[in-house]
Order: C-alpha cells, then sequence, then structure tokens
C-alpha cells in the first residue's frame, strides 16, 4: 500500500494541535483565576485566597511548561509538511504568528517570574499586577492564533498574486469575519476549562477532607462562575454557528448532516451520515427546529452539503458527531452547574459524596469538548486549507514521501507520549501533595528560578524525601 | 527601494538573532555533550545549575529566528523545512528532551541517571543537527521554481556529517570554557584540561572544511580565490581568537578563554556569510528573492523592534543577577 503523505500530514497536525491546545486551554483559564484569587487576597488580607492562589500557581507552571515545550513543534510543522502552504500565506500568517511569540515572550520576559517567584519578595501590589498582566498575556497569545485560525476559514484583506497572499489591509486580514466569534467562543471555553478543572479539584479535596475552608471556598465561586457562563458559552456557540452558515454553509450543513437545500430541515439528534450515497441511513430528529435555530422559522430554507460536489465536501460523519458530542457536553455541564445552585442551600454541594464525586468526573468534559469543537470547525472546511482558495493537498509540501511523514508522525507519538505521561503523572503528585508545603522547600533544595516549572516544588520520585532526610541526617 | 532596505535590515535581524542562538544556547547544548565525560555527579550537579537560570531564554531566540523567518523570508522558512525534514524532527526531539531534563532532574534522585542521559542525548543531537543545517546551507539545496525538490536525506552527506561533529565540537568548546568562567576547584581544573583538546578538534575541523568548501561550493571558491580581498581577515582573526584561547587556558584565566571562544564563533559566522552574501537559499536565490511582501516586512518590523530591546535587556539582566561563581552542593537561592 502507498503510504498517502497527504493523510499523515492531517494526521500529524491534527495529533499535535490537539496534544498542544489541552495546555492553553486550561492555562488561558487558570491564569485569570490565579489574577482573581490575587485580587481577593489584596482586598480581603484573607490568608485563604493566598493560599489557593499559591497552590494554583503551581499548577500553573507545569502545564504552562508543557504548553510551550508542546508548541515549539507547531511553529516548524508548518514549514516541514505544509511548505506550499507557508510560502503562499507567509505575507499574513508569518507576521501574525510571530506577534505571538513576541508577545508570549515580552511576557515571559518581564511577568511570568515575578508572578511565580516574586511572591514575598515583591510588594503584593506587584505581584498582583504581574498576575493580571499574564493573564491578559495570555489572551493576547491567543488573539493572534485565533487571528491566524480565523483567516484561514475566513479569509479577508488581501490580494492573491501570483499565487500568493498579499494584504492590502491588516485590519480587515486580523479581525476578519469568523474571527471576534471564535475568540469569545474560544476564551469562553478556557473560562469553563479553568473553571470546571478547578471545582474538580476542590471536591477531590473535599472527598478527603483535606484543606476544606480554603476548597470550599474555591468550589463556590467556581460552581457560580460556571452557573452563568455555560449559558453565556451556549449562547455564543449560537452566534458562532449562524457566522458559520453565513461564511461557511457546507460545515453547517455537516454538522447538522442536511443534505439537501431545503424548508423545515430537521433538528437531527442521532443520524449516520452516509456520504457515499449523500444521504443519512437512519434519523431521529425534532421536526423543523434546525430551520427555527438557523434561520428563526419554520419554512427557512437552509443549505445542504450536497451544494457542492463530493470531493468538495469534509468528512460529514465525523463533524456531525464531534458537533453532538461538543452540544451534548456543553448541556452536560450547564446541567451539572444548574444542579449546584439547587444543592447550594444547606452547604450540600460540599457534602453530597456523589455530586462531588460527578464533579471530579466532569474534569475531562471542557477537554473534550473544546477538542470536538476544534474538530467541528477544522474538519468542517476541508478540503479547504484556506477556504475557497487553497486546498490541504495544494498546501503540502512537495517533496514530502509517505515514509517521511510516518517515520515523524510515529516520533512525534513517542516524544509527546513521554512528556505527556511524566507531566501528568507530576501533576498528579503535585495534587496530591496539595497545600502542604512540599519537602523539596522543607528540604532547602535549590531553586532555579525562571523556568515555569521550578515553580512547583513536588518531587518526581517517591524516596526523594527519604534521601534528603538520609543525607542531612 | 523600501523593499531594498526593509530586506537588508531584516536580513541583520535575523542574521544577530541566528549568532545569538548559536553563541548562547552553544555554550548550554556543549555542557550537556561534556555530560557523560564529566568526573563526578557534583560536578554535573554543577554544570547543570551554572546554565539552568539562562537556557531557556537562550532557546527563545531559536523560536523568534523560526517565526521571523517565516515572516521576513518565507522562502528559506519553506526550503529548509522541507530539505532538512528529518534533522529538523531530531532537532526538536533533542531539545523537548534535555528541556524536561533540566526540570525533572533536579526533583528525582532514584531516577537521575535516566535525566543525565536524556540531557546528554538530547543535547547531542540537537547540536549534531544544527551543525548538519549549517553544511547544508554551504552544499545548497535542490530548488525549482521557489519549491524544494530534493530528497528526504539530500542533506546528510559526508560534508554535513563533518560540520555536525565540528559544531558539537564547537558548543562542547563553549561548554568548557564557559565553566572554567562560573566554576572552581576540581570541577574547573577539569575543564581546563579538557578545553585545549576540544579546541584541538575544533581547528581540524575549521582546516578541513575550510578545505572542502570550495568542492562543494564552486561561488565560495570563486569569493575566496578569485582576488585576494578583505575577508581574509575574518578566518585570520579566528585563527588569533583559539591562539589566545589556547594560551589563556595554559595560564589558567578565567573570564579570556570564553570570550575568545566567542570570538572564533562570531568571526568564523561572518567568514561563512561573507562566503554567501546575498545568497540566503543557496546556490541561486538572494535576500530579495526569499523576501515577503514590504508591508509585511514592515509590520513585523514595528512589533519587533519594541521587544527586542525589552528582551536584551532583560537578557542581560539575568545574566548580571546569576552572575559568579556556582559552587559544588549550591544553587540559585
Amino acid at each position: 500500500m502507498e503510504l498517502d503523505p497527504l493523510i499523515l500530514s492531517r494526521l500529524q497536525f491534527a495529533f499535535v494541535v490537539c496534544f498542544h491546545a489541552i495546555f492553553p486551554v486550561f492555562t488561558i483559564g487558570l491564569a485569570s483565576y490565579i489574577a482573581v484569587l490575587h485580587g481577593f487576597f489584596y482586598k480581603t488580607a484573607n490568608k485563604v485566597w493566598d493560599r489557593l492562589a499559591l497552590f494554583w500557581t503551581k499548577i500553573f507552571a507545569v502545564v504552562f511548561g508543557m504548553g510551550v515545550v508542546s508548541g515549539i513543534v507547531m511553529s516548524f510543522q508548518f514549514g516541514t509538511n505544509w511548505s506550499n502552504f507557508s510560502y503562499a500565506t507567509s505575507n499574513f500568517l508569518g507576521p501574525v504568528l510571530s506577534y505571538e511569540v513576541v508577545t508570549a515572550f515580552f511576557l515571559e520576559a518581564a511577568f511570568l517570574g515575578v508572578l511565580l517567584f516574586g511572591r514575598g519578595k515583591v510588594p503584593q501590589g506587584v505581584h498582583l499586577f504581574a498576575a493580571i498582566t499574564v493573564a491578559t498575556g495570555t489572551f493576547i497569545s491567543s488573539f493572534w492564533i485565533l487571528s491566524a485560525n480565523s483567516w484561514m476559514q475566513t479569509p479577508a484583506g488581501y490580494e492573491l498574486i501570483d499565487g500568493r497572499f498579499h494584504i492590502t489591509s491588516w485590519i480587515e486580514a486580523i479581525f476578519n469575519p469568523s474571527f471576534w466569534y471564535r475568540f469569545a467562543h474560544m476564551g469562553m471555553a478556557s473560562f469553563l476549562t479553568g473553571g470546571f478543572v478547578v471545582a474538580g479539584v476542590s471536591a477531590w479535596y473535599l472527598l478527603r477532607n483535606r484543606d476544606v475552608e480554603a476548597n470550599k471556598k474555591a468550589l463556590s465561586m467556581c460552581l457560580w462562575l460556571l452557573l452563568f457562563l455555560t449559558p453565556a458559552q451556549a449562547l455564543i456557540g449560537d452566534f458562532h454557528g449562524l457566522n458559520t452558515l453565513e461564511h461557511q454553509p457546507t460545515k453547517l450543513a455537516a454538522m447538522e448532516g442536511n443534505w439537501e437545500t431545503r424548508s423545515n430541515v430537521p433538528l437531527l439528534l442521532f443520524a449516520i451520515p452516509d456520504q457515499e450515497n449523500q444521504t443519512n441511513r437512519f434519523e431521529i430528529g425534532i421536526p423543523s427546529m434546525a430551520s427555527i435555530i438557523l434561520k428563526h422559522s419554520a419554512d427557512g430554507v437552509v443549505p445542504g452539503i450536497s451544494e457542492v460536489a463530493p470531493e468538495e465536501q469534509p468528512p460529514v460523519a465525523l463533524v456531525f458527531w464531534s458537533f453532538r458530542v461538543m452540544v451534548g457536553l456543553g448541556f452536560l455541564m450547564m446541567g451539572v452547574a444548574l444542579l449546584g445552585l439547587f444543592m447550594r442551600r444547606k452547604g450540600r454541594i460540599f457534602q453530597n459524596r456523589l455530586y462531588l464525586r460527578a464533579l471530579v468526573g466532569m474534569i475531562a468534559s471542557p477537554f473534550i469538548a473544546v477538542l470536538s469543537g476544534w474538530i467541528v470547525t477544522e474538519a468542517g472546511r476541508a478540503p479547504w486549507l484556506v477556504y475557497g482558495m487553497m486546498k490541504h493537498a495544494d498546501g503540502l509540501t512537495p517533496s514530502l514521501t509517505g515514509g517521511m511523514a510516518l517515520f515523524t508522525l510515529m516520533g512525534y507519538i513517542a516524544v509527546y507520549g513521554v512528556v505527556f505521561f511524566i507531566g501528568v503523572f507530576y501533576l498528579t503528585r503535585v495534587v496530591r501533595n496539595g497545600m502542604r508545603k512540599d519537602p523539596i522547600e522543607v528540604h532547602g533544595e535549590v531553586e532555579r528560578p525562571k523556568r515555569p516549572l521550578s515553580a512547583a516544588h513536588t518531587p518526581l520520585d517517591d524516596d526523594f524525601s527519604d534521601h534528603k532526610a538520609g543525607a542531612s541526617a | 527601494m523600501i523593499n531594498i532596505d526593509l530586506a537588508i535590515v531584516w536580513a541583520a535581524i535575523i542574521g544577530f538573532g541566528i549568532i545569538m542562538y548559536v553563541i548562547m544556547d552553544g555554550f548550554d547544548l556543549g555542557l550537556g555533550i561534556l555530560y557523560p565525560f564529566a568526573p563526578d555527579e557534583e560536578s554535573r550537579d554543577v554544570m547543570m545549575n551554572s546554565v539552568a537560570p539562562v537556557w531557556d531564554g537562550n532557546e527563545t531566540w531559536l523560536v523568534l529566528g523560526g517565526a521571523g523567518l517565516l515572516g521576513a523570508f518565507p522562502l528559506v522558512y519553506s526550503v529548509f523545512l522541507p530539505a532538512l525534514y528529518i534533522g529538523v524532527f531530531l532537532m526538536l526531539s533533542g531539545l523537548i528532551f534535555r528541556g524536561i531534563s533540566f526540570e525533572f532532574r533536579f526533583k528525582s534522585y532514584r531516577n537521575r541517571h535516566w535525566w543525565n542521559r536524556a540531557f546528554f542525548l538530547g543535547s547531542a543531537i540537537a547540536a549534531f543537527a544544527q551543525g548538519a543545517v549549517v553544511g547544508a546551507y554551504i552544499q545548497g539545496f535542490a530548488v525549482e521554481d521557489f519549491r524544494y525538490v530534493g530528497d528526504a536525506l539530500d542533506w546528510l552527506t559526508p560534508f554535513t556529517v563533518l560540520t555536525g561533529l565540528g559544531l558539537m565540537a564547537g558548543y562542547a568548546l563553549l561548554g568548557s570554557t564557559w565553566l572554567i568562567m562560573k566554576s572552581e576547584g576540581h570541577v574547573q581544573q577539569w575543564a581546563y584540561t579538557i578545553a585545549p583538546r576540544l579546541l584541538l578538534a575544533v581547528l581540524i575541523v575549521f582546516a578541513m572544511v575550510s578545505l572542502w568548501t570550495p568542492l562543494v561550493s564552486p561561488e565560495v571558491r570563486g569569493r575566496w580565490l578569485d582576488q585576494f580581498s578583505t575577508i581574509w581577515i575574518l578566518p585570520t582573526l579566528a585563527l588569533l581568537c583559539s591562539a589566545i584561547v589556547y594560551r589563556s587556558v595554559k595560564r589558567q584565566d578565567e573570564g579570556l578563554p570564553f570570550v575568545m571562544t566567542l570570538g572564533i564563533f562570531v568571526f568564523t559566522y561572518l567568514g561563512l556569510i561573507a562566503s554567501k552574501w546575498p545568497i540566503i537559499v543557496p546556490p541561486n536565490y538572494t535576500i530579495w528573492d526569499a523576501s515577503s511582501a514590504p508591508e509585511s516586512q514592515l509590520f513585523l518590523l514595528l512589533g519587533v523592534l519594541v521587544v527586542v530591546p525589552i528582551v536584551l535587556t532583560y537578557t542581560a539582566w539575568t545574566y548580571w543577577v546569576f552572575r559568579g561563581k556556582i559552587k559544588v552542593g549550591e544553587g540559585y537561592h
């Protein structure tokens, strides 16, 4: 069998970007949460906020470090596997991605160090300022990345000269038609991710009766936050969908599983899309509901997938089902947040073990929802790399062979597998250690500032403390 | 007109970024290469501690360079990366593994030897890959119609293996002279012993590459041999620096060996640029052919002009804060 470099490159990019995305989507939300904790501490001088901030900053340090490590690969991957695409779009993507790097460095250079290592060494107000700046910086980073992605979805502000995109308006290109929707949707997703992780970890501690006072506070504030954010996200998602209908109707048709352009389109709850025969094999749906949602009237005409030729259609089943996973999890998150409101009376959210366990389980849900959402939007624009302008096949590196692509795909899976295993293993140790003083802090192990992970002092090996204790005896 | 000006400005920025990366990440990669040869575990602690506060700042130059190339000279980005496909993968894997060893070596005891190995292998592979890139740049690339058309392993030739090993030796020399400056006692004595041997290795490769380059690249031969020109001053200065490194190591100077090793790197680098200028994608494309649109170069320039001075200030400040010797059993507190 001939190895197809196109499929392998797409798989590789999907793998690397999915692996990478889970870290920033968490750190962006967490950075804001840490800034809020610092703000509360600054205002109330209640030590609980400070302890929470310290603990979550450790988690932030580890996850941020993993995000940086996994992100380095991406800045080279455009060139290695998609050189025609890089060359054609470099006039826009080059500066925009560089601005992201430049922002990230500026941030790291100036404020991350202060946030991670400045505790007790700089005035409290300066520490708070650093926390706010880091949180803002993570948003500026995502601003550039999402602008680049949105431009590929809804290109604007350019003219094509000899097969290369030249920018005629930076404003139009950066703030392209789908940008604000994607930015809002993603920003909200980061908050939800941060919220559900903090809620889940706090619930885990409450189940074990550890640091009860602090974790009650953390859980309570998270549930209030999630109560408002989950419906807000549904609303933003709805607007984003309408934006997609306007600019990428085929993607939306695939999300709805709607093959023919027609009125009274049902909202499908279940279906088995059959791409070969251009139809669904089995459908359960709410009559006319999709027309009502998308066109605000039952006889609103919604465009179908078959508007474009089969070779220009996205993989419908993948898009259709990923969309349902995302929306389903969205409703589940909304339900859990709402349940929290009802259980709040008499403090049952802190005692009901079933609810606390459910919260622990929900930690995974925002991550899965975010990845599903990205699969919807990325697979949904196939076969277009730059929507309507450049196909995946035309963006591929011409000299790339299937063997080369397979080699690096396996390689990245192996490398990331190791990094992920160690990272998650280490994170669980940091969580298990909790708000106790770390053995490394106790034993005065060397501290090498300026790097994110050094802010977490938890040892990696079980026998570390024994060794240090033995050495100092 | 503005196009020409911007291309040169950007060539200067990228050129500056590359040499900053090479000399700054060079010495910490070099320490990684020397890791298995260190006399004892204490020395390894000292070696890692001496670069721990600065190494990730050093690597930021690599990422900035990668992104900057896409923005300013996309042809370089879209030819070099496909041509060096396997090498780029190896380099990135190497950098990732040594990055996590920095983090976890001090957090573990039982498994420390694994982190030592990861640190060595990651550093050695990354250094070799970077050296091979230099060799591949001298060789040139099979490019047609602004696209790389060669095979996956065209870059891997005896010549690039030599340049790869050469850069490993060069980085190791930088690492050893850095260690002379930053350590004391038996660690420093060990560094004094190995530095002259590494210098010898560097000079041998330097001579071989100098003799070999005119054979792999006729253009370079023309530039150096057709008329006797001022560029000969660059290798002369590099050799002069080597001589001073040797003398100062023998005299047990502490700072001079490192500074003069930097000199070897800078003058060799300038010599390489002088051999190729203004060709940036050999054998045929100049910096102007490789440029992105002038409005894109200008747009990015605005940001870079603001940020690079800040990064430089911050970098200088970090080195200042962490100046001085590293003692055995002591880190930065």
